[in-house]
């Protein structure tokens, strides 16, 4: 079957291509990408001069999905991802039981072929049930579909394990994902070391609690040739780290979350638990170089994080709520507002959540509008004023940072191999 | 001035005109009340709730104490031990005491900003004892007016607070009121036990408490939470003692006419020698009566009561 996207701006910034015109897809692929003219074969679909972007990326979620579908499943996690134009997501391995075997993967390739919206990717345990002390079944997993490895939600605090984890992939080709926070350091902090934390008097978690494992591991990819991807990128000081370890020819990427370009610890003087993940926000100081090397390419994508969490977990005292927020259904709209004050360039931005992503885990057929590439695409209209309300979110948990905050650009439709999955008035199309 | 039906949270939930008062009634009922044990007034027909998270001697019965004197009927609940070993979160046990109706309630809590989050949720004024490492408003009142009670001028003032500072809402909220009231501040521990950007907070740090001790008008020792120590910041107490307790050599080192407080209860041996105790500068057992005092004027204010 031919559909025919027309009377779209196409903008796709790893091609410099921003021009009105249309997609031609069949068979779930771009078969044509006319400049400056509407296409006419089989089903139109009139984007009414709306931006057309290739389908988003997001490197790194959690569904939840084994052990904890109260919180999220891949059902309603996708469904999430669809609503704001995410058409591939990489599912961390932090759940119950850990996606530490093939078993474990070939479950959730089943829940997805089952429930999935969108098309998602596991991420592997680097060790046996997040202990940190022996290698995850590695092998198993790569073949049943992970595509990176990662104890994400722990820091892999033995540098050894780290070491030879990265020598092992080696041989697939495949990034190792730190999410780097010391454990010692982190202790029982649980929002950033500094002033805001001084005065309200919660225990601080020092940005040297990351800064010294993004320094540890890029010291470890150096030795190994490694590949190295650091995620949620919280301080100035590791946002340094990587850039000299780019300049040296180092294979280490980086990733940030919205909500780490967008809020500081000022936020956590109201004690709100949705303010509460790992790391930490940050200052302000930490917030601008963090746009600032997205803006460089020094930190190379958008990633959301997106951590669901119910009620009973967060509205709890604060030491005690789970660390994290959800980030799918908000990412576009909120990032946006980083174009609308000049900080962040529309082009980057967009980048930042296609091709950049894409390049990082070797997705060769998507992330751009190409000729022969997925038919996955984010439509958006960056003139429709809106508000972020977490009572109608697709995902199960609510547990979002921006709720109430005023949005201009939102995410109208989301196309996954030609198909509108979903829509802004008709909500998920199945 | 008023007061009342308001919660107070934080020291910064007060005008410096507001402290002022409190500190001038405090004061009037002080003179008043004589050296006796004061008479109890019969009920003022209203009720107030204590909710203790976190066990608590001292302010539990500073506050019953005040309640009785307003005629207030006292609801005690001992939530150390009650609802969050039933699974109850705090948040429902504070709406299970307001739909019980007190017209006003107490609150201590282990983790800092609760009585904050419940005030949100309750219509009935909260009065915070005590938000884990944040705030001690009613102790810093108190302090304050134990300070204004020897020193009738307090600008220019030098408190010099020693001890755990990190860990202490006694020494944040203390740094609040002595700031409004412009008396300066300098904290000394050890590192370890020192917030960081102590400076931007407004009080200057010293390691050395022998070089600081005798340039202080007030020294204020803070109780040494040995609960919340571990290895990795003080190598022992008793190095902690040699460097940071108000030894009987210290107390010469500290001028005549000046105070030595601590808010309770003293670690004898650790903080302070019990010399320190008897010492006639030290007015620990006057905060004792002066908090309840304050704590009887702040009531009486926020409940609308006799007296």
């Amino acid at each position: 079957m031919t559909t025919s996207f027309k009377n779209a701006i196409l903008f796709d910034p790893s091609q410099r291509l921003k021009e009105k015109g249309s997609v031609v897809v069949e068979g779930g692929k771009i078969v044509d990408v006319l400049i400056d003219k509407n296409a006419d074969s089989g089903k139109i679909v009139d984007l009414k001069g709306q931006y057309l972007f290739p389908g988003f990326i997001d490197l790194h979620v959690h569904f939840r999905e084994p052990g904890q579908e109260y919180k999220e499943t891949i059902g309603t996690g996708t469904r999430a991802a669809a609503a704001g134009g995410f058409t591939t997501v990489c599912c961390m391995p932090n759940t119950n039981p850990v996606n530490d075997s093939s078993f474990v993967t070939q479950y959730i390739m089943e829940k997805v072929k089952q429930q999935g919206v969108v098309r998602v990717y596991p991420i592997g345990a680097i060790s046996k049930n997040l202990d940190g002390q022996s290698m995850a079944a590695i092998h198993g997993m790569i073949q049943s579909g992970c595509v990176a490895l990662s104890d994400d939600g722990k820091c892999v605090m033995n540098a050894y394990l780290m070491r030879k984890t990265m020598e092992y992939l080696k041989s697939y080709d495949i990034p190792v994902i730190e999410h780097c926070e010391d454990e010692h350091l982190v202790g029982k902090g649980c929002m950033n070391e500094g002033l805001v934390s001084s005065q309200i008097g919660l225990r601080g978690i020092p940005h040297a609690a990351e800064d010294v494992i993004v320094s540890r591991d890029i010291s470890l990819s150096a030795h190994t040739d490694g590949r190295l991807h650091i995620a949620h990128l919280s301080s100035k000081n590791s946002v340094e780290s990587i850039s000299h370890g780019k300049a040296r020819g180092l294979k280490v990427t980086g990733e940030v979350t919205p909500h780490h370009l967008l809020l500081t610890d000022e936020s956590l003087r109201s004690y709100d638990t949705s303010f509460k993940m790992a790391p930490p926000l940050r200052t302000e100081a930490d917030r601008r170089a963090l746009v600032s090397a997205l803006q460089s390419g020094v930190i190379d994508c958008i990633a959301t994080d997106h951590a669901p969490h119910s009620e009973e977990d967060k509205d709890v005292e604060f030491e005690a709520a789970s660390n994290g927020v959800v980030g799918l259904e908000t990412a576009f709209s909120v990032c946006y507002k980083l174009v609308e004050r000049k900080e962040l360039t529309f082009e980057r931005l967009v980048e930042s959540l296609t091709s950049s992503a894409a390049r990082i885990f070797k997705f060769s057929d998507r992330g751009q509008i190409k000729k022969g590439f997925l038919a996955d695409f984010a439509i958006a209209d960056l003139n429709r004023p809106g508000k972020i309300d977490s009572s109608t979110f697709q995902s199960k948990s609510r547990n979002t940072p921006f709720n109430g905050w005023d949005v201009k650009a939102q995410i109208t439709s989301t196309v996954v191999g030609g198909e509108e999955i979903f829509n802004i008035e008709k909500g998920i199309c199945l | 001035m008023n007061l009342l039906g308001r919660s107070l949270l934080d020291i910064p939930d007060l005008t410096h005109d507001e402290i002022l008062f409190l500190l001038d009634e405090t004061q009037k009922l002080k003179a008043k009340s004589g050296k006796e044990s004061p008479e109890l007034s019969s009920s003022s027909g209203k009720s107030l709730a204590l909710i203790f998270f976190e066990p608590s001697t001292r302010t539990r019965s500073s506050f019953e104490m005040a309640a009785f004197r307003l005629g207030l009927r006292v609801l005690n609940l001992d939530a150390t031990s009650s609802s969050a070993t039933k699974g109850e979160t705090i948040y429902d046990t504070a709406r299970n005491v307001e739909a019980l109706r007190p017209h006003g309630m107490v609150i201590r809590h282990g983790g800092s900003g609760i009585p904050l989050q419940i005030s949100k949720l309750i219509n009935v004024p909260v009065i915070n004892a005590g938000d884990g490492f944040h705030a001690h408003p009613t102790q810093a009142l108190l302090d304050a007016f134990t300070i204004r009670e020897k020193f009738s001028k307090l600008q220019g003032l030098k408190v010099l607070i020693v001890g755990d500072i990190s860990h202490s809402r006694v020494a944040r909220s203390g740094f609040q009121i002595f700031k409004m009231l412009g008396i300066k501040v300098t904290v000394c521990g050890p590192p370890t036990l020192i917030p960081p950007f102590a400076t931007e907070l407004g009080v200057e740090v010293k390691y050395d408490l022998d070089e600081a001790l005798p340039l202080a008008d007030v020294v204020m020792v803070l109780r040494m939470q040995i609960e919340r120590q571990n290895s990795f910041q003080i190598p022992s107490l008793k190095e902690y003692t040699a460097r940071f307790g108000i030894t009987t050599e210290r107390l010469d080192k500290i001028k005549k006419d000046s105070l030595i407080m601590h808010p309770g209860p003293v670690n004898r041996g650790i903080e302070m020698m019990s010399a320190v105790l008897r010492d006639p500068r030290c007015r620990v057992m006057d905060q004792v009566q002066n908090g309840v005092l304050m704590r009887t004027v702040l009531l009486r204010e926020i409940l609308g009561v006799g007296l």
